[in-house]
């Protein structure tokens, strides 16, 4: 049997809009990956440690309010405290052109930010399947 | 350190790995598994069931509160259905217990239901294991109540919750079909509400037509409300109640014999029929065998009997 | 033969006309429907029984059951109040910007707070980090309220206040600021939006669960009935629900249902109808289908109007009037090629006028990028005040009504709300009905759908998944500065350095106290509160103590 990815959905911070975080969850469980979603107010702590229970392969993180460039990176860092630095983090977000460097910069592999397309999404996890799987 | 000395210091990633493990039927699941057996046999194995909508991850979210002001460490697996057509699946139950999420005595895993050989039952059993033998006292089993699967998961457990909530209307069908038999105490969820009586009054009425045995007596019936934290001191009381009685009755030891029973035939059968799907190449042969049937040149059983006297050749050949 | 017969023939007719030119140039797609899966017919036509029912469906405008506006004069008299929801960074920041909206034009504040603000943490709290100051001014005492409406006399303007959770709070800060301003409680003008089931289904700004939360929201019209009489003490919102993903009949449904539990709940704590529905106002989302948004205000009204006679037998006719403010849809706006953001809007802005609204806020084209420049604020301000001055569509009554496709989509949305309403009380009501995670599932539901269909092509959004060109990354966009965080901190600091500390302990034990007896009202203690200068985080900590928090329901 083929291993299955498995992704965590979470939002951080006191954002409650949750419609693309949702979406992106329940788009990406029709594409045939288990998607495990935490719901709003998530500290950067309580995702991480979701994250390590549930043995994901990548983290998703969806954020509207503007806080992005503080709570992303405090995810990555957290993850890579635990030595879980192998787990793929991207995120999603109105986020500014002018912060995606800044964030890829600090390990956030991949931004989608509105209008993008699922299909960019899948194969942004496509191309990491093989890296995530021989972990 | 091996992978079974990280679960049994009760080191998170290696929890996570070793279900991963199981969950995937990856090479070194049977020695993870046999490395962790001595460690295990000490944890209570709860099961929680209900039909869509009954509260049960509200209620699961009390309990671990309370079972960690017992002192308590509590793991959860929370069983999901798998899309039956892409295979995938959202795993939303930990959400309602996200609060416990940075208590290091309380570890909760989202289980899908996936297409597993043998049933997700097999990988279920293997990581209740894991959570004994990583030391956690209490290992909750939280499944959806509407069908085999979820009965053949609460069977791994040494005490079955069943939750139920009014207003959902096929509630006493559900325990007229025989999932009544597999509660040994019953939850009314949701008790703020008016019809809970008449819910009350329908369940009382199905469990007085069982037949009690001392062993295992009239299940309790608890009304509470996981949201407004009411009567969640009745469940705790009637779940200790409950296993006291079944330690004292030997009905907890019956049931971990009947359980290990049902794994080994589950795991020899699954292992014969590998062994000889492997050996005779059944799926190669099937092909031809429909094309036989369908064609009228043989009848069913001749062919069967014919081809399972073949297999035995065949196998003692090698 | 009668009028009508006439017309059916002639109808029968022209349909077998139309027949044979389909078969020649077949229509452009095989089912036509509205925004919202509404399907339309090819051509909307008299009805046999329009006149019969136009009393007692339509009526006059000011005259129940209010289909065709809550005014008999409606824009011929005044024209709405033009709202521009507003707020980011520190109090003074927020302060210059509404006095920029006043001076051009504006006729009513909006303040916008942020995230840890309604959700009642203080700034130097750790779960404010990197909110603080983002989605809208951050507020954490009496001192930054001050600061806030410096300026601006209080009793010249109307305010509202997006705050739900921490409502009562936010209004004693205001209240406090007017007395020390000199004008007193009774001629204070506005709305607080203190809506809180709207936020355990779609918004998520809640703090508690919905017993105390309700009992909050009752304490504040029992409160304001007698102590502010012109304020609006809730302004029961659809807005976000629409912008969850739902449909127009679910945003006007889940609406009013939640409407029908305040009411309900109001009642149960002895308040009498009258005293308070007249002061119940309503906010709605405003999207790009015209005719459907049209008839979807108009529908509103007359259900609002059914319910409170004919369910809660109010007799004070303001007591059925629907009064409602709009915003225009966020969710529609783009990213790519935001200067489109404007048509849209301006669509928008015309449905919400055509459907009869008291007030709008129209959103600025570049919100789906960041928060809004200046230039595109003003630019939203004179969208509105182009319908308003040039358009026309203001300086007749209900300008559509009669028309029949509105007329036929006014009760199709009116029907298909019924439904919902009736499906809600069945389940034992709106609370139980979230709990169960019923409305948010219907909404996650038609969300979801609605981005399949985008993402298949299937529905057009201009400049997304047509009509797209190649662009550079957009220039000049607002930031709010991150140190920000830093400088409230000390703001903060200097208040609970200069407050008395005996005074402060006293307030919050009384308001302890008061939160352990329901029968209190918590409205004046909380009042006392501020004035001794306690903190928003500190006041809604003792609540939190004493009524636990909210944890998110839904189904996935």
């Amino acid at each position: 049997m083929e291993r299955k990815i498995r992704i965590l959905i979470a939002k951080p911070g006191l954002d409650g809009h949750d419609r693309g975080a949702k979406y992106i969850a329940r788009a990406l469980k029709d594409a045939g990956y288990e998607v495990i979603y935490t719901g709003i107010r998530q500290s950067p702590e309580s995702i991480v440690r979701t994250a390590l229970q549930e043995d994901v392969d990548f983290v998703g993180l969806s954020l509207l309010s503007g806080a992005h460039n503080e709570l992303f990176p405090a995810v990555v860092d957290e993850l890579q405290r635990q030595g879980a630095q192998d787990v793929v983090v991207f995120g999603g977000g109105v986020i500014p052109d002018s912060d995606i460097a800044y964030l890829r910069d600090k390990g956030v592999e991949a931004v989608f930010t509105p209008g993008t397309s699922i299909s960019a999404v899948i194969d942004f996890i496509e191309a990491n399947r093989e890296r995530v799987v021989s972990r | 350190m091996t992978l079974a000395d990280g679960v049994r210091q009760g080191q998170q990633r290696a929890i996570a790995r070793a279900i991963s493990l199981v969950e995937n039927d990856l090479p070194g699941r049977e020695e993870l598994i046999d490395r962790l057996y001595p460690s295990t046999g000490k944890a209570v194995v709860l099961g929680l069931t209900g039909p869509p909508g009954a509260g049960k991850s509200t209620l699961l979210d009390r309990l671990l509160s309370e079972e960690r002001k017992a002192g308590r460490k509590a793991a959860v697996i929370a069983v999901d259905p798998s899309s039956p057509f892409t295979g995938g699946a959202l795993l939303g139950d930990r959400l309602r217990m996200q609060s416990h999420a940075l208590d290091p005595g309380v570890y909760i895993r989202s289980m899908a239901s996936r297409g597993h050989l043998g049933g997700i039952a097999g990988a279920t059993a293997d990581a209740v294991k894991i959570f004994d033998a990583a030391g956690y006292d209490r290992v909750i089993v939280e499944t959806l109540g509407v069908g085999q699967t979820e009965i053949e998961i609460a069977q791994l457990s040494d005490l079955v919750l069943l939750v139920l909530v009014p207003g959902l209307g096929d509630e006493i069908q559900a325990l007229k079909a025989g999932i009544m038999e597999i509660g040994d105490i019953y939850v009314i969820n949701k008790s703020d509400k008016d019809e809970s009586a008449r819910l009350r009054a329908e369940v009382d009425y199905v469990l007085s037509l069982a037949n009690p045995t001392p062993e295992r007596p009239v299940p309790p019936v608890v009304m509470v409300s996981a949201l407004f934290d009411r009567g969640i001191d009745d469940l705790i009381d009637s779940i200790a109640g409950r296993l006291q009685r079944y330690a004292e009755t030997g009905e907890i030891d019956r049931r971990r014999r009947l359980r290990l029973r049902r794994e080994l035939r589950q795991q020899l059968q699954s292992k014969i029929n590998d062994h000889i799907e492997r050996k005779v190449e059944i799926d190669r042969q099937m092909d031809q065998w429909v094309e036989r049937l369908i064609s009228h040149q043989e009848t069913p059983y001749a062919l069967i009997n014919r081809q399972i006297e073949w297999i035995f050749k065949e196998m003692d050949r090698s | 033969m009668s009028d009508y017969q006439t017309i059916r023939e002639a109808v029968r007719q022209w349909e077998s006309n139309v027949d044979k030119v389909l078969q020649r140039f077949p229509e452009r797609k095989p089912q036509f429907c509205t925004g919202s899966g509404i399907p339309l017919e090819c051509v909307y036509l008299p009805t046999e029984q329009a006149s019969e029912h136009y009393l007692d469906k339509l009526g006059f405008p000011g005259d129940y059951p209010y289909t065709r506006g809550v005014q008999p004069t409606m824009y011929r008299g005044r024209l709405w109040t033009m709202r521009q929801y507003a707020g980011f960074g520190t109090a003074e920041e927020s302060n210059a910007r509404y006095k920029y909206l006043l001076s051009q034009g504006q006729t009513g504040l909006s303040v916008a707070f942020d995230l840890p603000t309604q959700i009642g943490y203080d700034s130097d709290d750790p779960h404010s980090v990197g909110e603080v100051g983002k989605v809208g001014v951050a507020i954490d005492t009496l001192g930054d309220m001050e600061i806030l409406f410096d300026g601006i006399p209080l009793d010249q303007v109307s305010t509202s206040m997006t705050i739900n959770a921490p409502a009562a709070v936010l209004l004693a800060f205001y209240i406090a600021v007017a007395e020390k301003q000199g004008v007193s409680k009774d001629k204070l003008r506005g709305t607080i939006q203190n809506d809180i089931l709207k936020e355990y289904i779609a918004r998520g700004t809640y703090i508690f669960p919905p017993k105390p939360s309700i009992r909050l929201i009752t304490d504040i019209f029992a409160f304001c009935s007698i102590e502010v009489p012109n304020w609006n003490t809730i302004s029961i919102s659809g807005y976000h629900i629409r912008e969850a993903g739902s449909t127009a009949v679910q945003e006007v449904a889940f609406t009013l249902a939640d409407g029908i539990e305040y009411v309900k709940a109001a009642l149960a704590a002895g308040l009498d109808i009258d005293d308070f529905a007249g002061r119940l106002s309503f906010f709605f989302n405003s999207h790009n289908d015209l005719l459907e948004e049209v008839a979807k205000f108009r529908a509103a009204r007359r259900v609002w109007a059914r319910v409170m006679q004919e369910k809660f037998h109010a007799r004070n006719p303001k007591s059925l009037m629907l009064r409602f403010h709009t915003q225009t849809a966020g969710s529609t706006l783009t990213a790519q090629q935001p200067d489109n953001n404007i048509v849209r809007v301006a669509i928008q802005t015309l449905a919400a006028v055509l459907g009869g609204t008291q007030s709008l806020h129209t959103n600025s084209r570049d919100e789906a990028l960041s928060l809004p420049s200046e230039e595109s604020v003003r630019i939203a301000l004179r969208t509105q005040q182009i319908v308003a001055y040039e358009s026309g569509v203001a300086d007749t009554i209900d300008p559509l009504g009669g028309s029949y496709a509105i007329e036929a989509l006014t009760d199709r949305i009116e029907e298909e709300t019924w439904a919902y309403l009736d499906k809600i009380e069945s389940v034992g009501g709106m609370v139980h009905a979230i709990e169960a995670g019923y409305p948010q599932k219907e909404i996650q539901d038609a969300a979801y759908a609605v981005q399949k269909q985008i993402e298949a092509g299937e529905r057009v959004v201009v400049g997304v998944n047509k009509f797209t060109v190649k662009e550079d990354a957009p220039k000049g966009l607002l930031r709010v500065d991150p140190r920000l965080r830093q400088v409230q901190i000390e703001k903060l600091q200097q208040v609970r350095a200069g407050r008395s500390a005996a005074e402060l302990e006293k307030s919050l034990h009384e308001l302890q106290t008061a939160a352990r007896d329901s029968s209190q009202n918590l409205l004046p203690v909380i009042l006392q509160a501020v004035q001794n200068y306690a903190t928003l985080g500190e006041i809604c900590n003792v609540l939190r103590q004493e009524f636990g928090e909210y944890r998110e329901s839904i189904v996935l």
